[in-house]
Protein backbone atom coordinates (compact mmCIF):
# COMPACT_ATOMS: atom_id res chain seq x y z
CA UNK A 1 0.00 0.00 0.00
CA UNK A 2 2.20 2.83 -1.28
CA UNK A 3 -0.21 5.56 -0.30
CA UNK A 4 0.25 4.81 3.41
CA UNK A 5 4.05 4.99 3.12
CA UNK A 6 3.79 8.27 1.36
CA UNK A 7 1.65 9.58 4.17
CA UNK A 8 4.04 8.65 6.98
CA UNK A 9 7.00 10.00 5.02
CA UNK A 10 5.16 13.23 4.57
CA UNK A 11 4.30 13.27 8.27
CA UNK A 12 7.96 12.84 9.17
CA UNK A 13 8.91 15.76 7.00
CA UNK A 14 6.24 17.90 8.60
CA UNK A 15 7.35 16.98 12.13
CA UNK A 16 10.98 17.73 11.26
CA UNK A 17 9.83 21.04 9.93
CA UNK A 18 8.00 21.88 13.16
CA UNK A 19 11.08 20.96 15.18
CA UNK A 20 13.27 23.18 13.06
CA UNK A 21 10.88 26.12 13.41
CA UNK A 22 10.81 25.66 17.17
CA UNK A 23 14.61 25.70 17.29
CA UNK A 24 14.80 28.84 15.18
CA UNK A 25 12.26 30.44 17.50
CA UNK A 26 14.40 29.69 20.55
CA UNK A 27 17.49 30.95 18.77
CA UNK A 28 15.82 34.29 18.13
CA UNK A 29 14.81 34.80 21.74
CA UNK A 30 18.31 34.00 22.95
CA UNK A 31 19.84 36.47 20.51
CA UNK A 32 17.20 39.06 21.35
CA UNK A 33 18.42 39.13 24.94
CA UNK A 34 22.00 39.95 24.01
CA UNK A 35 21.95 43.71 23.30
CA UNK A 36 20.58 44.49 26.76
CA UNK A 37 23.37 42.47 28.37
CA UNK A 38 26.02 44.20 26.27
CA UNK A 39 24.65 47.63 27.23
CA UNK A 40 24.75 46.81 30.94
CA UNK A 41 28.27 45.50 30.58
CA UNK A 42 30.24 48.62 31.32
CA UNK A 43 30.69 48.75 35.04
CA UNK A 44 30.10 51.05 37.97
CA UNK A 45 33.44 52.90 38.54
CA UNK A 46 33.90 51.69 42.11
CA UNK A 47 37.62 52.60 42.37
CA UNK A 48 37.04 56.21 41.31
CA UNK A 49 34.34 56.64 43.97
CA UNK A 50 36.71 55.30 46.66
CA UNK A 51 39.43 57.91 46.01
CA UNK A 52 39.75 60.67 48.59
CA UNK A 53 41.18 63.58 46.59
CA UNK A 54 39.65 65.14 43.48
CA UNK A 55 42.88 64.60 41.50
CA UNK A 56 42.99 60.87 42.31
CA UNK A 57 39.28 60.46 41.52
CA UNK A 58 39.66 62.16 38.11
CA UNK A 59 42.70 59.98 37.42
CA UNK A 60 40.82 56.79 38.34
CA UNK A 61 37.73 57.77 36.35
CA UNK A 62 39.28 59.19 33.19
CA UNK A 63 43.07 58.71 33.42
CA UNK A 64 43.89 61.91 31.54
CA UNK A 65 44.39 65.61 32.25
CA UNK A 66 41.64 68.24 32.02
CA UNK A 67 41.66 71.91 31.08
CA UNK A 68 39.36 74.69 32.27
CA UNK A 69 36.87 75.74 29.60
CA UNK A 70 34.41 78.65 29.46
CA UNK A 71 32.18 76.40 27.36
CA UNK A 72 31.32 74.50 30.52
CA UNK A 73 28.75 76.41 32.60
CA UNK A 74 28.54 75.31 36.21
CA UNK A 75 25.60 76.63 38.18
CA UNK A 76 25.86 76.37 41.96
CA UNK A 77 24.82 78.69 44.80
CA UNK A 78 27.35 81.17 46.29
CA UNK A 79 26.29 80.11 49.75
CA UNK A 80 24.56 76.86 50.71
CA UNK A 81 22.77 77.03 54.03
CA UNK A 82 22.31 73.28 54.14
CA UNK A 83 25.32 71.29 52.93
CA UNK A 84 23.14 68.19 52.79
CA UNK A 85 21.22 69.42 49.76
CA UNK A 86 23.14 71.69 47.39
CA UNK A 87 21.49 72.09 43.97
CA UNK A 88 24.19 71.98 41.29
CA UNK A 89 23.74 71.88 37.53
CA UNK A 90 25.87 72.06 34.43
CA UNK A 91 25.32 72.84 30.76
CA UNK A 92 27.84 72.94 27.97
CA UNK A 93 28.05 74.11 24.37
CA UNK A 94 30.76 71.51 23.65
CA UNK A 95 29.95 68.91 20.96
CA UNK A 96 30.25 65.11 21.21
CA UNK A 97 29.85 64.98 24.98
CA UNK A 98 30.06 61.41 26.30
CA UNK A 99 30.12 61.94 30.07
CA UNK A 100 29.79 64.53 32.83
CA UNK A 101 31.23 64.10 36.35
CA UNK A 102 30.67 66.13 39.54
CA UNK A 103 33.31 66.36 42.27
CA UNK A 104 33.34 68.10 45.64
CA UNK A 105 37.01 68.75 46.53
CA UNK A 106 37.02 68.40 50.29
CA UNK A 107 34.36 65.75 50.77
CA UNK A 108 35.64 62.48 52.34
CA UNK A 109 35.42 61.02 48.81
CA UNK A 110 35.68 63.72 46.16
CA UNK A 111 33.72 62.08 43.33
CA UNK A 112 29.98 62.61 43.83
CA UNK A 113 28.36 61.56 40.56
CA UNK A 114 29.30 60.52 37.05
CA UNK A 115 26.79 60.59 34.20
CA UNK A 116 27.03 58.85 30.83
CA UNK A 117 25.61 60.91 27.98
CA UNK A 118 24.72 58.71 24.96
CA UNK A 119 24.37 60.32 21.50
CA UNK A 120 21.04 62.18 21.29
CA UNK A 121 21.04 63.14 24.96
CA UNK A 122 21.44 66.84 25.74
CA UNK A 123 24.75 67.54 27.58
CA UNK A 124 23.15 69.13 30.63
CA UNK A 125 22.47 67.67 34.08
CA UNK A 126 20.94 69.02 37.28
CA UNK A 127 21.28 67.20 40.59
CA UNK A 128 21.61 67.76 44.36
CA UNK A 129 24.81 66.97 46.22
CA UNK A 130 26.11 66.84 49.78
CA UNK A 131 28.99 69.11 50.79
CA UNK A 132 30.95 68.58 54.00
CA UNK A 133 32.24 72.17 54.16
CA UNK A 134 33.09 75.27 52.13
CA UNK A 135 35.06 73.98 49.15
CA UNK A 136 35.30 73.81 45.37
CA UNK A 137 32.79 72.03 43.19
CA UNK A 138 34.45 70.73 40.04
CA UNK A 139 32.60 69.51 36.98
CA UNK A 140 34.40 67.55 34.28
CA UNK A 141 32.90 67.21 30.80
CA UNK A 142 34.32 64.58 28.47
CA UNK A 143 33.82 65.71 24.87
CA UNK A 144 35.42 64.21 21.78
CA UNK A 145 37.74 62.18 24.03
CA UNK A 146 39.09 65.27 25.85
CA UNK A 147 38.33 66.61 29.32
CA UNK A 148 37.07 70.13 30.02
CA UNK A 149 36.31 71.49 33.46
CA UNK A 150 34.69 74.30 35.42
CA UNK A 151 35.18 75.05 39.12
CA UNK A 152 33.22 77.11 41.59
CA UNK A 153 33.61 77.62 45.33
CA UNK A 154 30.45 77.11 47.38
CA UNK A 155 30.33 78.42 50.95
CA UNK A 156 28.65 75.95 53.27
CA UNK A 157 27.23 77.13 56.59
CA UNK A 158 26.09 73.71 57.87
CA UNK A 159 28.00 70.66 56.59
CA UNK A 160 26.17 67.82 54.93
CA UNK A 161 28.11 64.79 56.04
CA UNK A 162 26.59 64.63 59.52
CA UNK A 163 28.85 64.35 62.48
CA UNK B 1 4.80 48.65 47.92
CA UNK B 2 4.55 51.87 46.09
CA UNK B 3 7.42 52.61 43.75
CA UNK B 4 10.38 54.54 45.12
CA UNK B 5 10.70 56.29 41.78
CA UNK B 6 8.71 59.32 40.66
CA UNK B 7 9.32 60.43 37.11
CA UNK B 8 7.97 63.18 34.92
CA UNK B 9 8.88 63.19 31.25
CA UNK B 10 7.52 65.93 29.02
CA UNK B 11 8.12 66.35 25.30
CA UNK B 12 7.98 69.66 23.43
CA UNK B 13 8.01 67.75 20.13
CA UNK B 14 11.79 67.84 19.76
CA UNK B 15 13.31 67.39 23.20
CA UNK B 16 12.02 65.30 26.10
CA UNK B 17 12.80 66.69 29.54
CA UNK B 18 13.01 64.12 32.31
CA UNK B 19 12.88 64.79 36.04
CA UNK B 20 13.19 61.99 38.55
CA UNK B 21 12.87 61.90 42.31
CA UNK B 22 13.76 58.71 44.16
CA UNK B 23 13.14 57.75 47.76
CA UNK B 24 16.41 56.43 49.16
CA UNK B 25 18.36 57.15 52.39
CA UNK B 26 21.70 57.61 50.56
CA UNK B 27 23.58 56.92 53.84
CA UNK B 28 27.23 57.95 53.61
CA UNK B 29 28.69 55.69 56.28
CA UNK B 30 30.03 58.78 58.12
CA UNK B 31 26.97 59.48 60.23
CA UNK B 32 26.25 58.00 63.67
CA UNK B 33 22.81 57.09 64.93
CA UNK B 34 21.29 58.09 68.31
CA UNK B 35 23.23 55.26 70.04
CA UNK B 36 26.54 56.51 68.64
CA UNK B 37 26.84 53.64 66.18
CA UNK B 38 27.87 54.28 62.60
CA UNK B 39 25.06 53.93 60.08
CA UNK B 40 26.65 51.80 57.33
CA UNK B 41 26.81 53.18 53.78
CA UNK B 42 23.60 52.58 51.83
CA UNK B 43 23.35 54.39 48.52
CA UNK B 44 22.20 54.02 44.93
CA UNK B 45 25.13 53.20 42.67
CA UNK B 46 23.50 53.18 39.26
CA UNK B 47 20.32 54.69 37.86
CA UNK B 48 19.42 53.98 34.23
CA UNK B 49 16.86 55.54 31.89
CA UNK B 50 15.91 53.63 28.74
CA UNK B 51 13.87 54.75 25.76
CA UNK B 52 13.08 52.47 22.82
CA UNK B 53 15.40 49.74 24.14
CA UNK B 54 18.43 52.03 24.39
CA UNK B 55 19.88 53.83 27.42
CA UNK B 56 19.41 57.60 27.16
CA UNK B 57 21.02 58.45 30.51
CA UNK B 58 23.10 56.50 33.04
CA UNK B 59 23.91 57.93 36.45
CA UNK B 60 26.71 56.46 38.58
CA UNK B 61 26.41 57.78 42.11
CA UNK B 62 28.53 57.86 45.23
CA UNK B 63 27.47 58.71 48.78
CA UNK B 64 27.68 62.48 48.15
CA UNK B 65 24.39 62.51 46.25
CA UNK B 66 21.72 63.96 48.55
CA UNK B 67 19.13 61.85 50.34
CA UNK B 68 16.04 61.21 48.19
CA UNK B 69 18.00 62.03 45.03
CA UNK B 70 16.76 64.32 42.27
CA UNK B 71 18.09 64.45 38.74
CA UNK B 72 17.09 66.28 35.57
CA UNK B 73 18.23 65.74 31.97
CA UNK B 74 16.86 65.93 28.41
CA UNK B 75 17.11 63.82 25.29
CA UNK B 76 16.10 63.93 21.63
CA UNK B 77 13.98 61.35 19.82
CA UNK B 78 11.18 60.78 22.36
CA UNK B 79 7.53 61.28 21.43
CA UNK B 80 4.42 61.87 23.51
CA UNK B 81 3.04 58.47 24.58
CA UNK B 82 6.43 56.70 24.34
CA UNK B 83 7.50 54.62 27.29
CA UNK B 84 10.53 55.50 29.40
CA UNK B 85 11.96 52.75 31.63
CA UNK B 86 13.77 53.67 34.82
CA UNK B 87 15.67 51.40 37.20
CA UNK B 88 18.18 51.67 40.03
CA UNK B 89 20.58 49.37 41.88
CA UNK B 90 22.10 50.18 45.29
CA UNK B 91 25.27 49.00 47.07
CA UNK B 92 23.30 46.35 49.01
CA UNK B 93 21.99 44.82 45.80
CA UNK B 94 18.45 46.19 46.17
CA UNK B 95 16.72 47.37 43.01
CA UNK B 96 13.57 49.10 41.90
CA UNK B 97 12.20 49.83 38.46
CA UNK B 98 9.26 51.60 36.91
CA UNK B 99 8.14 53.02 33.62
CA UNK B 100 6.54 56.30 32.67
CA UNK B 101 4.77 57.63 29.59
CA UNK B 102 6.20 60.72 27.95
CA UNK B 103 3.62 63.52 28.19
Amino acid sequence: MPSRNDFSAARRVILKGVGAVALIGLGNTALGGLPALAAANDKYPEEAFKQKSDADAIKALFGKPHEASDQVKLDAPEIAENGGVVPISVTTTLADVTSIAFLVSENPNALAASYQIPPGTVPAVANRLKMAKTTNVIVIVEAGGKLYSATKEVKVTVGGCGG
Amino acid sequence: MASTIRVRATSNGDITEVQALIQHPMDTGFVKDAKGEIIPPHFIQRLTFEHDGKPVFIADWGTAVSKDPYVKFSFKGGKKGDELKIGWLDNKGATDATSAKIQ
